[in-house]
This record gives structure tokens, sequence and C-alpha cells, in this order.
């Protein structure tokens, strides 16, 4: 049997606006920060795996270059959304395959003043001649013609499905969802924004997707977040000090979408959502009713109300009445983003799939201070890439502690 | 030249007296693609047939885009189609895009319109669903 997974040492840096520091210099910091927490260096790591979704590649090896070059071999992975919880998954992966006992994992991005993102497609002249090209044989850029391409609009339509389907889900419910996500983030000193909004000043924003208004959409900013990852029978020769601070990965999974009717006119981030929480639940030997605190995906209000369903944290088709019957919230049955969520603690894309993890983990410490859910054991760390990938990490408290 | 000749946006959006789109199907199960196809990604099968695709439908979920890339025209409304089974993607076009004017599950149907004229005489034809 495989050995077991423990998270050594973690770290996020402060998400938000760093104008003075590259991708490099927050990964470092976020990859140095780790590796102090879990009381090792680089000398002790047998990988390295590295992602920087909008960056050039080889971000790996600019880290390298930065805090220790050792000669172990570096994964520069890409995954979307999913691309810190990739890189977290191949680390594990190594271990697990029992080529090194111990290894590190670092997402970062720069995404401070970014914008939209996705859509537009490839510019694309309207006059002139009209010259099918793609795989759609498209004249003219299909974004904006036919349905949309971005993000925010594609994940309204996520939301709004599922409102078709089971009903209730108003405008006012999505914003409520960020209402909750702000709340969280007035306790969280590195979300990127920790202003606590009213129901009002959420539906009054700026609407960009109906219904997502600018407050309910992801923050784009900087960040990095990284994490030290070492086998059980590594950690049992180490001092009790990192016996008790680490955190046991009980389930870590990565799935992909399964082909569905309809999921490549819409992505289906369902599906996979499904699987990867049924397979991390049997891997976990733990169930939704066990979990302390979850961490989940909330790209946009409109996504957060489908994945309460999704990791079966409420009944089939329950997700609308479980919100509001307030599980979700810091002091309800099932918290739900008491980091602030994407919404507010900001989405550096490949950083996120760490740093909820990180925050899990701050809480199964007993070490997150004023948001701090009293007695955490169990909790879950959940993000989407689209395209799609889904990652899932189950973790839990040292016995030690 | 006298008569106008046309291209469609896409190529599967057929023009004529009666347009309508047609997807690549799977003859091993039947999945139905838009896009030209390598193989079939439910069943890896390589065979595929032409099928008309029904041109009224049902709105089953919708968005009101009013924030978009540059170039792109808002607002507009992107919504996915049930047209009698299969899901398409489109905009839903001659209607106020207003959360008042636009219901999950309302009944719409295939609707063309023209995008302009290139310097060759040639009339591009865009597709949307209009209330039915």
């Amino acid at each position: 049997m495989a050995d077991d997974i423990y998270i050594l040492g973690i770290k996020m840096t402060k998400f938000g606006k760093h104008p003075d520091k590259d991708t490099v210099d927050l990964a470092s910091e976020a990859a140095m920060a780790a590796l102090a927490d879990g009381g090792v260096t680089m000398k002790d790591m047998g990988i390295l795996a590295a992602g920087c979704l909008m960056g050039q590649g080889s971000i790996g090896q600019q880290i390298q270059k930065q805090i220790g070059q050792t000669g172990i071999p570096v994964f520069n992975v890409s995954n979307a959304c999913a691309t810190g919880a990739t890189a977290l998954r191949t680390a594990i992966m190594a271990i697990k395959a029992g080529e090194c006992d111990m290894g590190l994992a670092v997402g970062v991005e720069k995404l401070a003043g970014a914008g939209l993102l996705g859509g537009g497609g490839k510019p694309k002249s309207d006059k002139k001649e009209w010259t099918p090209g793609g795989r759609y044989g498209a004249v003219a850029s299909t974004d904006g013609r036919i349905g949309t391409d971005a993000m925010p609009g594609t994940f309204a339509q996520v939301g709004m499905e599922y409102g078709h389907k089971y009903g209730g889900a108003t405008f006012e419910l999505f914003a409520k969802i960020a209402e909750k996500n702000h709340a969280h983030s007035t306790l969280n000193p590195l979300a990127a924004y920790t202003k606590r909004m009213t129901l009002e000043e959420i539906m009054n924003d700026v609407m960009i997707a109906y219904p997502n208004t600018r407050s309910m959409c992801s923050a784009n900013c900087d960040g990095a977040a990284a994490a030290v990852v070492v086998s059980g029978s590594k950690l049992k020769t180490m001092s009790l000090e990192q016996q008790r601070r680490a955190i046991k990965v009980s389930a870590s999974i990565l799935t992909s979408d399964p082909w569905q009717e309809a999921c490549q006119v819409l992505p289906d981030v369902n599906t996979l959502t499904k699987i990867a929480a049924k397979k991390a639940y049997e891997q976990a030997g733990v169930g939704p009713e066990d979990l302390d605190l979850v961490e989940l995906h909330d790209c946009f209000a409109t996504a957060e109300l489908v994945h309460y369903d999704n990791l079966g944290l409420c009944e089939e088709g329950g997700a609308v009445d479980f919100f509001n019957s307030g599980a979700t919230w810091r002091d309800g049955k099932t918290p739900v983003n008491v980091s602030g969520g994407l919404e507010s603690k900001g989405h550096p894309i490949a950083a996120t799939g760490i740093a909820n993890i990180w925050e899990v983990c701050h809480h199964l410490r007993g070490e997150a201070g004023d948001r701090q859910i009293e007695g955490a054991k169990v909790g879950l760390a959940h993000v989407i890439g689209l395209g799609s990938a889904c990652g899932i990490h189950i973790l839990e408290k040292s016995a030690l502690g | 030249m006298s008569a106008t000749t046309q291209i469609p946006l896409v190529n599967y959006l057929v023009l004529g007296d009666t347009p309508h789109l047609q997807a690549n199907e799977c003859t091993s199960c039947g999945a139905r693609y838009f896009d030209r196809r390598n193989a079939c990604a439910g069943c890896f099968g390589t065979e595929f047939r032409t099928v008309d695709i029904a041109t009224e439908g049902e709105v089953r979920s919708f968005t009101i885009v009013t924030f978009a890339a540059p170039g792109v025209p808002v607002p507009f409304v992107a919504a996915i189609v049930d047209c009698n089974g299969t899901s398409v993607r489109a905009n839903l076009i001659n209607v106020e895009p207003s959360p008042e004017h636009v219901k999950l599950g309302m009944k719409v149907k295939l609707a063309t319109y023209s995008l302009g004229t290139d310097d060759n005489g040639v009339e591009a034809i865009g597709f949307g669903f209009e209330p039915a």
C-alpha cells in the first residue's frame, strides 16, 4: 500500500497588487516561506512542480535560479484555474510513486488590473473578404455573435442552468452568496479585498454578465502560494513539532470532464466535480457531513451555488435551500470560503489551487487567528479549471495535534 | 453579378429557403458535434453523418452580457437552447436584453440576420434564436 502523504510546510503571499515584484519574486517568496514553515530547505526536495498560467513556461526553473538549483526534476504544469492543484498533485504522485520522499509545489500569477478574462477571440477582419477559418469555418469572430467566450457570462449560464433545473436561483440569491464571501474576507489579512459589502452595494455594482455584477466576479490580483509535501515514512523521522503541524492529505484527486451531451456547447463544471468528490470521499473515508470547512471554486457567485450540490454538501437540487439556511456562513453547519473566496480574497489563477489548501491547513493547525473555525479537524479544497480540470484535496489534522 | 452571394457565419449554418443548423452525429452513439471531427469524444467512433437540428427550442440557460472584450458590441443575450434534445449555443435576438424580457424556459426559434457585405459583394449571414 502506498505511503500516506502530508503537507509539511505551506504558505501564501498577500494577494493584491504587487507592482514591485514579478512572478519569480512572488513565487520565490511563497516557496521560501513554505520551506521555512516546514523546517526544510531546497536540498531536501526531490521534485519541483510549478505553474504560472499566463507566464511564458519554465517558471519552475526560474524559481530554482532564485532559491536553489539542485538538479531535481522540474515539472512546469498548466491546467487553467486548476494549475496550482495540478502542481501539488504532481508532487504528490512523485512521492506516491516512490521517486522521492519530499517535494515542492508552487503556483503564481500576476493579474492585478488584467480586466476581463477569456473572450474576444482572434482578431479577425470583419471587412474586405469573408474567409472561413477554424474548426467551425467561421467568417468572423463568434464571441458575442454565437454566445459568449468570456468567463463571467460562461459561469453566469452555469448558475442559471441550475436555476432552470431546480428553481429559486434569483439574482438576489447569487448576490447574497457574494455578500457572504465579502463578509468573510474582513477577517483575512491576506485577502485582496477586505471590505464588507452590503447586498445593495453588490446588486447595484456594475453589471458584467447578468446575474453577475463586478463584486460577484473573482478578483484579478497578484499572488503566489507554495506547499512542501512529504511521505508519511519520512515524516516519522522528523521532529515532533514538524509531525504535530503536518497536515494529512487524505485525498488528492484530479479529474477532467467525461463526455456529456452539451459539454462542448457550455462547459460542464458539474460532472467532473461530482466524480472528483465521490472519489475523494472514498479515498479519505470521510463524508461531506464530516467537513469542518470547505474552500470551493467561487470564480463567480453563480459557480459557488452549483458546487454546494456537486460536492454533496447538500441534497441533489437543494443548493438554494442549503444556502438560505445559513449553512455556508462561517458560523453555519458547513462554512464555505471563510477566506473570502475568489470573489474577495482574490484569484491569481495558478496560485489559487494551493492558496485554498493553505487556508484549510491554517484552520486545521489552529493558526487562523480571528477567523479560526474552532476545533476544525477535516477540510476540503476544490478548484475548477475550464477546459476542464477539477482538483479536490481532503485534509486532516495530525493525530499528534 | 446580379444576385448577392451569401456565406454563413459558421459552416454548420445552412442557408436557403429554410435556414437551419447541422451537426455531425456519431453513427455509433448518436453524440452530436458542431465542429469538424477527428473522432467521437463519447465512444471514440470515427463515422459521422450530417443531421439537421430542430429550428425551435427552449432556453435552458442565458446571460445578458454587458461587459465584453474590445470590439464585441454589448449588451447581448448569450444562451443555451435545447433544440429537441440537442443543446445549441447562440445569442437570443429580436428580444430586449433585460431579465424582464428574457426568461428561462422560453420558447424560441432560429432566425438569421446580415453581418454585412464584403468587397466581393458576398453577404455574411449570422443566426440567433428569437421568441417563438
